[in-house]
């Protein structure tokens, strides 16, 4: 009687500003409305209806949101670590600093791994964008910014350039070269732009397109050839401290998390926020998803990271500790998704058994806070950058 | 860019509306009764024909009579039946109401009613169990690498039998490609092996075509028309050399798209074509003797047991190893020859060639 056919994105003029763009669908008193998101984003903008007040207004969406607390607690009683009591414990770990590679001369803000398993790029409050073969400890690139807090910094898919970017409100692309002497700062080229810091920064699959967040509350989609924005996605009701791209074959997804203390998943064809989380008691100060892209986990300053089922749409465990009273800076998982990393305001890293909700190891050795943990393209090591100047890579 | 906007809760994107939904769920399949459902019947459209397809008219009569109301109820209901997915237009795909003349509908498949993915029984966080369990024995931290793993004994052995073009993938990589028809095509080596069993059974265009989406998707704006038009001509035109059989509506959704060319205009037929490797092909090519061959011809290298004095010695001399940017030139050639050797012959241009000759 039916036959297969899926969800396309509907593309075409928009009915409000004429151009064509991916369109929102959405009815307004039965009528359906084709609106690209900019102007949706305009239309929302405009002023009050009539027999409306901000107060009103703000009671509807106290409502609202208390009816899908109740919803969401009536769909399931089950918690993760329930379901997963058959699974066998995690063995003992041994993990051990392997590199600690010095260079910079301020804390470390960053670092992303390179496809090739052993190298990395890490930014600093010093300016400095360092380029490294882990394995070796050779620093093959040293590139100035001209700005102090280089607060994101990525690799690109091809191994070929990395992008960087902080309190200049913009994020560069500067080709990488096989000479370690030629100044690659001088082919830097401006791709984002934003009107507050940049706070993180992706490249999709290809090095073609950046995807940026920024302070002021927005992330944005780029062409890194032309610098055009191809889209810009709003929601956040203040800064955006980072976001994660998600891993599944779709690939058209991708989570951020903010100061707003909530978590919202977009899609990156529409512009739309097709999901959002709020259950953090302070800011979210980085989201990454779990490898398979059903789910993804944060970490936060009230010293908690969670764990978020895309699918079951709700907050699935809370890693938590009383011990534990610093905020969490970063997190990621290992490669089967059973360990989660997390990295601390304390100086250490907790290891969680993601499915248990118990906390496994405490890998002590950075002399300050950890700005970010990372797993290599092949979760053979975790890769640690600290306010202590240093990155550790740990096996 | 600043603007903040206490965003309107339209609660679309939230899950609970299931009672309303249930209830939308239990009048389509009334609708689909072959007794005393909607008549339905088949339809041409162009040089097309159509099974199993109503018109507005007839819907909106049926449900009118159902539910002992008025056109306009029985038009509104059936509005929300279209934006919810339960029944597609074939006409006008972009506005998704339900006109109430000989305007063309037809049933969507459950597989894809908004209320099939919100249990969250056990079956859901069973999913993530299950995906801890598959890749366990392949997490480093917590299974040993074969043969080792280069940042605890120095020795990169590891990389270099997992490189992107190796005769002999090991073991554990073939394995892994079992996992899912996704790992299979994101580990390059993979997808060089299943292009081997697609060629084998001629079905080479359905990859072809995915890669070619992928290409266009992932690419720089300005080259989006361009890529649009090769795609048109290679895998979609009538009669196109490397055509792709994919189900109408979604062929008419995408040629009408490529006026307008922009990065998202093949998702359509893409999905449908990766949701067709998936399904069908993928399953096969593990069955198939070429899976098995390369199965049976893979390494399983032998765990590493370095002496003191040999990790020493290992950490006095690790292996600058092969830049990523020489490994990508090598790659841009190797894809350059590829598209060579593929690409459909002018057959013209191959005259006209040999006319100057003579």
């Amino acid at each position: 009687m039916c036959d297969q056919t899926f969800v396309a994105a509907t593309f075409g003029p928009c009915d409000s500003c004429g151009t064509a763009s991916p369109l929102m669908n959405i009815y307004i008193k039965n009528e359906p409305i084709n609106y690209c998101s900019f102007c949706m984003e305009v239309m929302a903008c405009q002023g009050l209806q009539k027999g409306e007040t901000l107060a009103t207004l703000k009671k509807e969406c106290e409502s609202l949101k208390k009816k899908l607390e109740e919803d969401r607690g009536k769909l399931n009683d089950v918690e993760l670590h329930q379901v997963a009591e058959k699974v066998e414990v995690v063995g003992a770990l041994s993990i051990k600093t392997r590199r600690v590679l010095k260079g910079h001369t301020n804390k470390v803000l960053c670092m992303d791994w390179c496809k090739d398993k052993r190298r990395l790029v890490s930014s600093s409050q010093d300016g400095k964008v360092i380029v490294w073969d882990g394995f070796t400890l050779n620093k093959e690139h040293g590139m100035s910014m001209p700005t102090t807090w280089v607060m994101a910094c990525a690799y690109a898919p091809s191994g070929c350039a990395v992008a960087c970017g902080g309190l200049d409100n913009k994020c560069s692309v500067i080709p990488l070269s096989l000479d370690s002497n030629e100044n690659c700062a001088a082919k830097k080229k401006t791709v984002a732009m934003h009107t507050n810091y940049i706070s993180g920064c992706t490249f999709t699959n290809s090095d073609m397109q950046l995807l940026s967040c920024s302070g002021d509350g927005t992330s944005a989609l780029w062409d890194v050839e032309s610098g055009q924005l191809l889209q810009s996605f709003h929601g956040h009701t203040s800064d955006i401290l980072s976001l994660d791209l998600a891993p599944s074959e779709t690939g058209n997804t991708f989570v951020t998390g903010g100061c707003d203390k909530k978590a919202n998943v977009w899609d990156m064809r529409s512009g739309q926020n097709i999901q959002s989380f709020e259950c953090h008691e302070s800011d979210i100060n980085c989201v990454k998803y779990y490898p398979s892209g059903d789910a993804f986990a944060s970490a936060s300053d009230d010293a908690t990271c969670r764990f978020f089922d895309l699918r079951a749409d709700r907050e699935v465990a809370v890693f938590q500790k009383d011990s534990i009273v610093f905020g969490a800076s970063t997190v990621d998982f290992s490669l089967s998704g059973r360990l989660l990393f997390a990295g601390y305001n304390d100086y250490t890293i907790n290891v969680w058994d993601v499915l248990k909700g118990t906390r496994i190891s405490m890998m002590f050795g950075h002399e300050n806070r950890v700005s970010r943990v990372r797993l290599s393209p092949d979760g053979t090591a975790l890769c640690s950058a600290s306010w202590d100047n240093t990155l550790r890579i740990w096996a | 860019m600043t603007i903040r906007t206490a965003r309107p809760d339209r609660v679309q994107h939230f899950r609970p509306r299931m009672h309303c939904l249930k209830k939308l769920e239990a009048m389509v399949v009334e609708m689909q009764d072959q007794k005393s459902g909607v008549k339905g019947s088949e339809q041409k459209l162009n040089v097309t024909t159509i099974p199993h397809v109503l018109t507005g008219k007839d819907i909106i009569a049926w449900i009118a009579n159902k539910m002992k109301t008025t056109p306009e109820e029985a038009q509104t209901f059936s509005t929300m039946l279209v934006a919810y997915g339960y029944i597609y237009p074939l006409q006008n795909h972009k506005k998704l109401v339900m006109c109430n003349d000989s305007s063309l509908y037809r049933f969507q498949t459950p597989y894809f009613w908004p209320t099939q993915k919100w249990f969250a029984e056990d079956s859901d966080y069973g999913e993530l169990v299950k995906y801890v369990t598959t890749y366990k024995n392949h997490d480093p931290f917590l299974a040993p690498c074969l043969p080792s793993n280069p940042w605890q004994t120095d020795h990169d052995a590891y990389w270099t039998l997992n490189m992107r073009r190796v005769d002999l993938p090991t073991k554990m990589r073939v394995e892994r490609w079992s996992f899912s028809l996704f790992e299979l095509l994101s580990d390059l080596r993979g997808r060089d092996d299943f292009k081997i069993f697609l060629k084998k059974e001629f079905s080479g265009e359905n990859l072809a075509f995915w890669e070619a989406a992928e290409e266009l998707k992932w690419g720089t704006a300005a080259s989006m028309t361009a890529k649009a038009e090769t795609i048109f001509k290679t895998f979609l035109a009538p009669g196109a050399p490397r055509w792709i059989n994919i189900d109408g509506r979604t062929m008419g959704l995408t040629v009408k798209g490529l006026d307008h060319p922009h990065r998202y205009v093949l998702e359509a037929a893409q999905t449908h074509v990766f949701l067709l490797m998936k399904k069908d092909t993928f399953f096969r090519y593990l069955k198939s003797p070429v899976y098995k061959d390369i199965q049976k011809k893979a390494l399983n290298p032998e765990a590493h047991n370095f002496s003191p004095a040999q990790l020493e010695q290992n950490a006095n001399s690790r292996s600058p190893g092969i830049h990523p940017i020489i490994l990508w030139q090598q790659e841009e050639e190797e894809k350059a020859k590829a598209a060579a050797a593929s690409a459909p012959v002018d057959v013209k241009a191959m005259m006209s060639k040999i006319d100057r000759k003579k």
